[in-house]
């Protein structure tokens, strides 16, 4: 029986990691019916970004964290003016392959500039270890548990209740009509880009203790929070968060209940199954076709 | 220009329309059959290379181009077509029932995907043939009775008609052409063919296919089939080229190079299939080139502009150290994907078209002509 809660725990813990970058994706996704293929890659670069901050330049643990979510947030902006905005209106499929490239590119040119080793943060979380009864539990996942918590809270909020949020929302249901409205939608792609990249770039921070930094580190996990987002229902902030924590609990459970080689495969095996039985996920929105 | 006059619906399905077409890939065939006379074995390899690709571009133009159906799990289906060369060949088949039989395994596979991908569309389909992909590669590395895992698996020389065609032989050559020629041209005559025309109709709106009488999943599962088969096919043709196969070999990168086949190809056209294919291929030669090659010249041309020996030695160093550096392929694909979609949304095929249309109507060439439209996005949710 310990062993199981051990497993739920740790498979929670796990599934946060995921929460937190298909928040990403659903952010770009809600405000612009666009899939970010880069998303595991931002995340990534916000992970060097941070490593230079704190491990090269030698700052505070925070406050080189907040230079990294800054930095980030541009880049994103950055990213965006280039790549997504020439081609936003056309086709989907367009603009998701214009991602792949965009996530290839910085890959690669991030290989190359700090190099293909596992790079490590200190951080205040790095050490500790949270006992409770029998069950283990290290301070740097309850900080990722923690910090998707609030993550999600805060954009859901943010969505939900602002000005800003409701006009991200009319410019995915209808560029258009909100240009119409008076939407600057441009602005708004830009700056939920920006805000997209600085959520990965928590993601990035926060996983370096668990994960480490390397190139690869946003296509692994990326691919990963593809399940967690379509599960959740691919635009629902809570539904990120829900969809992480269920495919978290699931891949740990095989990994240790079923024979080897399950563990890596049982989260696309759901996908399959909910894209197929449930495609609007779990919190996703129901609308009647239009013809 | 040439103005062709069409009297009745013959003349707008027929394979070449005028005589001019003749000439062209007669001139063509002739090329391609005089090819290893005259080229190098290094080059006729990349050309085997090229068919295999442009057999594949083929195939995924007909789901993704033609058909409007996104997929990133070809290379999976390829894997399947080479996996079951592999394994019957060890059993003493011989070439023409396994290869058939490639392709038909893998169309079959192809259909039992196809099904569930009837309810999905644009992204979440996308999204469905990455997880599709992911599980073949992991139960390839799993199945070991049969795929023997990650050691992988060895793939024999082809025995044909008493005789044995090598990899890098001329033979082997003419195969690859010859499998490719014949999949272009039933590629052509697949659509002109009412399926083909299905497959177009769907693509540009299913609600209008429908309401024409179309059966839409009936051609949705039909166009899976037949892509997949061709690329099992072509997976075959990929295993003896290679003579060694493993996991590995079959990620989402080589999903995403295909994608680039047809993407930088341009996406409407066969043509496009073709040079997109040999655009990708000859990226490896180019990178072999930047290695051996460009540090040396802009250190010899340094010294030119009047800078020292030593300086110019530290010049090829660091230039050397970025053409070797380990992802710079991945950062060339990259950069080709976002140039091609930003720049030059028709590809290379398009490209042609252009600077044809220009010496046709030649002072009166504008651009608007190939503008695209531009279409404001409505939330796919409605759909």
């Amino acid at each position: 029986m310990l062993d199981f809660v051990q497993q739920l725990v740790s498979g929670i813990a796990l599934g946060c990691v995921y929460g937190l970058i298909a928040l990403g994706f659903v952010l770009i996704y809600k405000a612009t019916e666009v899939v970010n293929f880069a998303q595991g890659d931002l995340m990534m670069l916000g992970g060097f970004f941070a490593f230079t901050f704190i491990g090269i330049l030698g700052l505070n643990y925070w406050i080189g964290f907040f230079a990294a979510v800054v930095a980030m947030a541009a880049f994103g902006m950055l990213a965006e003016r280039l790549v997504v905005r020439p081609i936003l209106g056309y086709p989907q499929f367009t603009i998701v392959m214009a991602t792949i490239g965009l996530g290839f590119f910085l890959r690669s040119v991030a290989g190359m500039i700090w190099g293909t080793d596992d790079l490590k943060i200190d951080t205040p979380f790095s050490q500790g270890v949270l006992r409770l009864g029998g069950l283990v539990l290290a301070h740097d996942k309850l900080s990722v548990i923690a910090a998707t918590l609030l993550l999600c809270l805060l954009l859901y909020l943010f969505f939900n209740k602002t000005t800003l949020g409701t006009a991200m929302r009319a410019s995915s249901e209808n560029m258009l009509a909100a240009y119409y409205m008076g939407i600057p939608v441009k602005r708004v792609v830009a700056i939920v880009w920006a805000i997209s990249a600085a959520v990965a770039t928590a993601a990035g921070v926060l996983l370096a203790p668990i994960t480490f930094i390397h190139s690869n580190v946003g296509l692994v996990l990326g691919l990963k929070a593809f399940p967690a987002a379509v599960l959740g229902g691919f635009g629902s902030i809570p539904g990120a968060l829900v969809g992480g924590v269920l495919i978290g609990v699931i891949e740990s459970m095989a990994g240790f209940y079923l024979p080897q080689g399950w563990k890596d495969v049982a989260p696309y095996i759901v996908l399959l199954a909910v894209l197929l039985l449930k495609p609007e996920g779990i919190f996703g929105l129901h609308v009647r076709k239009k013809v | 220009m040439k103005f062709l006059f069409k009297t009745d619906y013959e003349d707008d399905i027929r394979l070449f329309p005028h005589s001019g077409y003749l000439w062209t890939y007669g001139t063509l065939l002739v090329l391609i059959a005089a090819a290893p006379f005259v080229l190098s074995s290094y080059l006729i390899s990349q050309l085997v290379f090229v068919s295999i690709y442009a057999i594949v571009g083929v195939a995924l133009l007909i789901l993704t181009g033609f058909t409007g159906q996104a997929s990133l799990g070809h290379a999976a289906f390829l894997a399947i077509g080479a996996y079951t060369t592999a394994y019957l060949q060890q059993f003493g088949v011989p070439f023409p029932v396994y290869f058939l039989t490639a392709g038909l395994l893998t169309g079959i596979i192809g259909a039992i995907v196809g099904f569930p991908a009837l309810r999905l569309h644009g992204i979440y389909l996308v999204i469905a043939t990455i997880s599709f992909a992911l599980i073949v590669e992991e139960i390839l590395a799993r199945w070991e009775s049969v795929t023997h895992g990650n050691e992988g698996l060895r793939v024999k020389t082809i025995q044909m008609l008493g005789t044995t065609v090598p990899r890098d032989s001329a033979g082997f050559y003419y195969l690859c052409m010859g499998v490719l020629i014949v999949v272009i041209l039933g590629a052509i005559n697949l659509l002109r063919s009412p399926t083909g025309r299905a497959f177009v109709a769907i693509r540009d709106s299913e609600t209008a296919a429908k309401s024409m009488g179309i059966n839409v999943s009936l051609y949705k599962v039909k166009s899976f089939a037949i892509s997949a088969a061709i690329t099992g096919l072509a997976g075959c043709l990929f295993a003896h080229k290679l003579t060694f196969i493993s996991p590995e070999m079959f990620t989402l990168q080589l999903s995403i190079e295909f994608i680039m086949v047809i993407l930088i190809g341009g996406a409407f056209s066969l043509h496009g299939a073709v040079l997109g294919a040999i655009f990708i291929v000859m990226v490896d030669p180019f990178l072999t080139f930047l290695k051996d090659d460009i540090p040396g010249a802009i250190a010899n041309f340094s010294m030119l502009m009047g800078a020292g020996a030593e300086r110019a030695a530290a010049i090829e160093k660091s230039t050397a150290a970025v053409a070797s550096a380990n992802g710079l392929k991945g950062a060339i694909y990259g950069f080709l994907i976002m140039a091609f979609i930003l720049f030059e949304p028709l590809g290379l095929y398009g490209r042609w078209l252009k600077i044809k249309l220009f010496f046709q109507l030649f002072p009166l060439y504008k651009r608007a002509t190939f503008k695209r439209q531009k279409i404001y996005v409505k939330s796919e949710r409605n759909r």
